[in-house]
């Protein structure tokens, strides 16, 4: 069952359209995504969904409520990690959390959460003196602290160093693995790959794709990929040409690159082999939710 | 919910010294350093009859409402709303109102602790009487705080951003000092100054505190002015103030 409804959602900032009847669905227990270059309306179709901003058409549920009629109860179920907040300076790490306990009507026990989160020694740390990876697990920690059946991350990893950024991966795909719907707000591609079920792609204010990462990268780029390798000896290049999803043949420098779709990898290495060419730095690329991103949202072409 | 927030509050409040130290240690210096001034609890001509000492309790006590209400709950509160802390709290179950509403019960509490002890520790060190009309003494008191907070809570509705929520609250800050005497006695200023005094807030305040200190009934124009004041102002705050 969709756990979170999204039709015909629009919402206009003066005369500058921020979302242009956008419809989604997330289901339950799914980690999924929302992708899209900033100012693509990512974050504005989230605040909808919140109840922090009034949609100026289209219909919004969440758990089966309205965000803007039932705004109350949706944000007891709710946890929302948001851009651009954060606590005073100087409040400690357990007492954000208990604060925050007390907001909900049944929360999660504080201590229980600072173990989990790996806060326990910082307990009695001052929120200005946490690092970055820290406070962003103490933000997400407190996202969760009311027991939320759907939880709203936007941005996570912005300003992680990279090894900061796997962790909080891990972190994202434990906060599912507890049976919370997770709604991923990121322009991270590699994340995004990574970490979602399903993902809506947006573009200026529209969803120019949803589906599975997979999904998304055979649909916009049929799948495939690039392999590149220095042949030994001569080669040539209408050869490799005419095999079966080999889409383009080019040659730069010593150094030869096949692009194509599907298993063309596969068919290239076995003409190769047939024709005893010997090569060397082979590598091959997969088509990755970058490449497929490019293609949906015009920034380059990615197909032939 | 609201409690936890209060007691949350209170504590961060405490623990960042500056609080404590404006509606503490501020009176008591004042009180003090004049208080020990020679002649400083005798009734002194050029303060109409009353001593230093008494005076003195008067303006500390109108000089930490003032730092409080247009220093303290701006910079509070701007450099909430800069961090995202009120952001924050709006995407859960409470409002972010009840952090506002926390802060004006922390800093009007913190004045009524200012007041007690300009009342209590200049009885016991220097023998100030007790407001003799206290009724009045209240009332003005809490009217002078009111409008106080209000101001303040205008000045971090309509400030961008916590420097000039900041510098707002200075720039008014100043001349209040002027209006209620601290630079230049009320009493020794020219008639028509004394006028232009009793119509700004924190002047008002002063004066009706402390003819209820001498067991005068306040001017009703003062009162009128100091509750003009406080409703405008916290009008013109509900509408402006901004959560982000």
């Amino acid at each position: 069952m969709a756990i979170i409804e999204v039709n015909g959602l629009s919402k206009r900032y003066g005369g500058r359209t921020a979302l242009d009847g956008v419809s989604f669905s997330v289901e339950e227990g799914e980690i999924f995504g929302i992708l899209g270059p900033n100012g693509a309306g990512k974050t504005t179709a989230v605040e909808c969904l919140e109840g922090l901003r009034r949609p100026d058409s289209g219909t919004v549920r969440v758990l089966g409520l309205d965000p803007q009629a039932d705004g109350r109860e949706l944000h007891q179920r709710i946890g929302v990690q948001l851009q651009q907040t954060g606590l005073p300076g100087s409040i400690r790490v357990r007492e954000a959390l208990e604060l925050y306990a007390s907001f909900y009507d049944s929360p999660r026990d504080p201590g229980e959460l600072l173990a989990q989160w790996d806060l326990e020694d910082k307990r009695d740390a001052r929120v200005r003196k946490l690092s970055g990876g820290q406070a962003q697990r103490l933000y997400i920690a407190l996202a969760l602290v009311g027991a939320p059946r759907v939880a709203f991350l936007d941005e996570l990893t912005t300003g992680l160093d990279p090894q900061a950024r796997r962790s909080t991966w891990e972190l994202i795909r434990r906060i599912r693995d507890e049976g919370v719907t997770v709604v991923l707000i990121s322009h991270f591609m590699d994340e995004a790959e990574e970490l979602c079920d399903r993902l809506a792609v947006f573009d200026s204010g529209r969803i120019v794709a949803t589906g599975s990462p997979g999904g998304l990268i055979e649909q916009a780029t049929g799948g495939g990929g690039r392999m590149r390798f220095r042949p030994v000896g001569e080669l040539d290049l209408a050869l490799l040409a005419g095999v079966p999803g080999v889409t383009d043949v080019r040659r730069s420098g010593t150094h030869v690159t096949v692009s194509g779709r599907g298993d063309f990898a596969t068919a290239v290495t076995s003409v190769l082999a047939r024709n005893h060419i010997v090569v060397a730095d082979l590598r091959i690329d997969q088509s990755t939710l970058d490449d497929a991103y490019l293609a949906l949202t015009g920034g380059a072409p990615a197909r032939d | 919910m609201f409690g936890k927030i209060l007691a949350i509050e209170f504590r961060l409040r405490m623990r960042e010294v500056l609080t404590p130290a404006f509606a503490v240690a501020l009176p008591l210096a004042l009180l003090f350093g004049f208080g020990l001034m020679p002649d400083a609890t005798k009734p002194a001509k050029d303060l109409g009859g009353e001593s230093l000492a008494e005076y003195m309790a008067v303006l500390g006590t109108g000089i930490a409402f003032a730092i409080l209400s247009l220093m303290m709950l701006p910079g509070v509160l701007s450099d909430y709303r800069e961090r995202g802390v009120l952001r924050r709290m709006r995407a859960t179950p409470v409002r972010p109102s009840a952090l506002l509403t926390a802060q004006l019960v922390i800093n009007a509490g913190a004045g009524a602790v200012t007041a007690a002890i300009m009342i209590g520790v200049g009885a016991a060190a220097f023998g100030t009487p007790a407001p003799r009309g206290f009724g009045w003494f209240l009332l003005a008191a809490a009217l002078c705080l009111w409008e106080l907070l209000a101001i303040g809570s205008l000045i971090t509705a309509v400030s961008p951003n916590a420097r000039a929520g900041n510098a707002i609250g200075s720039v008014l800050f100043f001349p209040s000092m002027f209006f209620a005497g601290v630079y230049f006695p009320y009493d020794k200023m020219p008639h028509t100054l004394q006028r232009i005094c009793d119509c700004t807030p924190l002047g008002a305040g002063i004066r009706t505190m402390r003819d209820a200190w001498l067991g005068h009934a306040p001017h009703p124009y003062q009162l009128v002015i100091m509750a003009g004041y406080a409703v405008v102002a916290t009008a013109a705050a509900a509408r402006l103030f901004r959560w982000e």
